[in-house]
């Protein structure tokens, strides 16, 4: 749509509605998280004291921890299969099952939670695996996975792919043209990939209630529990913090992709001149 | 596993083969193949599918078998008595969700809850959307980071946020007091009300995205010769530009309708007594009552429900940009 000129004032103020709509519940809750008084909806005065009080919080603490690893963990292993399969996707047009295949992909995209959590909690009951850390893990690896598949692979059909096929015509292995060829262009997308399935992770509540056990209580688990009895200014601390993190993540890995774009745009063309 | 052996491997099909191959590069790009397909369609069968071959069949158990902890039985032994165990299937459980009206009231509420909020989402993302679409260019990566910000943000956090908005003593109420609008604080949270505010708010993203994906790929010279041949811009939008962001639309709305249908978290928190969702009744059904059997009948329901935007879902990705989060 033609740029600046087509920029009309209802469109403006389109736009400036939607973003107060998406960010002043947020900036609220940030705002007070600093109140001095346990009210959370009436400023009193600044200090910091909800934060001195979160660290005292033994076990919101020991939550966090869980998380962070459950996090660190399974966004790993999701980065590798959610790339493969985007892969799989891109680069082999037919093999048998493709259509399962990308079903398999898709649905878990959108699929209300408490379904995959009650369907993988009866899969870990079945084949008798304790409930605990390792569990949520998998869990986590498997519907996260699904979203690094469909960042990596908007990059991947975009990529020019005659780069790869040079390689492998001058007698590189396919794994190797991969790793040497194809990653280094792909990895912003890999990254943001990576980013996702973490922040998803340290999000998830509804499935790792169903998946975890009570050794391994994750930190939307705790926040879920205290949130059912009221809104308190821990919460909006602990809350702060957390959407902290992520805003940085966002942010560098954005500027990471925009980065990368750059490179990218100058290593193609000097490959087109040879 | 399932890399298909037989086909030419390696080059992607539509491609004219590259080289003479050695039989030592075929079997290479025969086995990065296998690796490639395999290893996630292995993981995806075993995680995903099977799970839901679970559910059915525990929905499809007696309560005794079926209760926490019940015996590990399932995989390989039971696969040669399966005949047998047809016999002992029962659909004692899927007759009790038509005895008690709480199912079939949670499930109609369920899905009138989700069509009500998608339509929202539709009428507040359309415009933010488009506006985003004819935002100056440079502007617009920042204001997509922007709009995609949020859904990064954990989901509890922001409904959480919803929480202190919408009670009696929150700053909606404080604002409209303060405003005169009224004189009495309004009771939003704990209502369907307030189900739907969060429904639209956690899902908006999931709406702009698609929508503007299919606008921002228009070409304006559409507008320009709408223009040229005397249209006036709001005739040129319903005549050209909404019709032609419908694939966008239809994504949107799907992306915000099958999740919002089984949502847990909004309808818990910012729900009342009187607020019945499929998704609250499943998680009621298997933390409080512990009745696994009847909350993996509940969850079939709710999947056989869904098949149908599932599908449509899938068929409408490949035309809008719906993989644009």
């Amino acid at each position: 749509m033609g740029g600046a000129r087509g920029w009309s004032p209802f469109n403006i103020v389109s736009v400036v509605v939607g973003f107060a709509f998406l960010y002043i519940p947020i900036v609220l809750l940030v705002v007070f998280s600093f109140n001095a008084s346990r009210l959370v909806t009436v400023w009193t005065g600044f200090s910091t004291q909800w934060y001195a009080a979160l660290l005292a919080n033994q076990q919101l603490l020991d939550a966090a921890f869980v998380t962070l690893r459950i996090g660190l963990i399974s966004a790993s292993l999701a980065t590798v299969l959610g790339t493969l399969a985007a892969m799989a996707l891109t680069r082999y047009a037919r093999f048998r099952g493709r259509l399962l295949f990308s079903g398999m992909i898709y649905a878990p995209l959108v699929m209300p939670e408490v379904i995959t959590g009650l369907s993988l909690l009866l899969l870990f009951v079945a084949v008798g695996l304790d409930r605990g850390f390792w569990t949520v893990t998998l869990a986590h690896v498997t519907f996260t996975m699904c979203f690094v598949t469909v960042v990596v692979q908007s990059r991947l059909v975009s990529l020019d792919r005659s780069l790869e096929e040079a390689a492998q015509d001058l007698g590189c292995p396919p794994w190797k043209s991969f790793l040497v060829v194809t990653l280094p262009l792909i990895w912003p997308a890999v990254a943001a990939g990576w980013m996702l399935a973490f922040t998803l992770s340290l999000d998830d509540l509804v499935i790792a209630s169903f998946t975890s056990g009570p050794s391994s209580t994750t930190l939307p688990m705790r926040i879920y529990s205290q949130v059912r009895l009221g809104v308190t200014p821990e919460i909006n601390a602990i809350s702060t913090i957390l959407i902290g993190i992520v805003t940085f993540g966002v942010v560098v890995s954005a500027v990471l992709t925009k980065r990368g774009a750059v490179r990218r745009a100058r290593d193609e063309r000097l490959a087109a001149e040879g | 596993m399932s890399a298909d052996v037989a086909e030419p491997a390696g080059a992607p099909a539509a491609r004219p083969a590259p080289e003479p191959a050695g039989p030592e590069r075929i079997a290479d790009s025969a086995s990065f193949r296998r690796l490639v397909v395999g290893l996630p369609f292995v993981w995806l069968l075993l995680l995903f599918l099977v799970p839901f071959l679970l559910v059915l069949k525990i929905s499809l158990s007696t309560l005794a078998l079926g209760q926490p902890p019940y015996e590990p039985v399932f995989p390989l032994a039971e696969i040669a008595s399966f005949g047998e165990r047809l016999r002992e299937l029962s659909f004692e459980n899927y007759l009790f969700l038509t005895d008690d009206p709480l199912y079939l009231d949670s499930l109609i509420s369920s899905l009138v809850t989700a069509s009500v909020s998608t339509v929202l989402a539709l009428l507040v993302a359309y415009p933010f959307a488009l506006g985003l679409a004819r935002a100056p260019e440079r502007l617009r990566p920042m204001l997509l980071v922007l709009t995609i910000l949020p859904f990064w943000t954990s989901f509890l956090i922001r409904v959480y946020a919803w929480m202190g908005i919408l009670r009696n003593e929150g700053f909606l109420n404080q604002l409209l007091l303060w405003l005169g609008l009224i004189d009495q604080p309004l009771v939003i949270l704990n209502t369907n009300t307030a189900v739907l505010i969060g429904i639209v708010y956690s899902y908006l993203p999931f709406m702009v995205l698609p929508i503007y994906a299919s606008l921002e790929r228009q070409d304006p010279r559409l507008l320009e010769a709408a223009a040229d041949l005397g249209s006036p811009p709001a005739r040129a939008f319903w005549q050209v530009t909404f019709p032609l962001s419908l694939p966008g639309v239809l994504a949107g709305c799907l992306l915000v309708f099958i999740p919002a249908v089984g949502e847990f978290v909004i309808p818990d928190l910012l729900g009342g007594s009187e607020t019945l969702m499929i998704g609250k009744t499943l998680w009621n059904e298997f933390f409080i009552n512990r009745d696994w059997p009847v909350a993996s009948a509940v969850a079939v329901v709710l999947l056989v429900l869904l098949v149908g935007p599932l599908l449509l879902l899938q068929r409408a990705r490949g035309s809008a940009g719906a993989g644009a989060l």
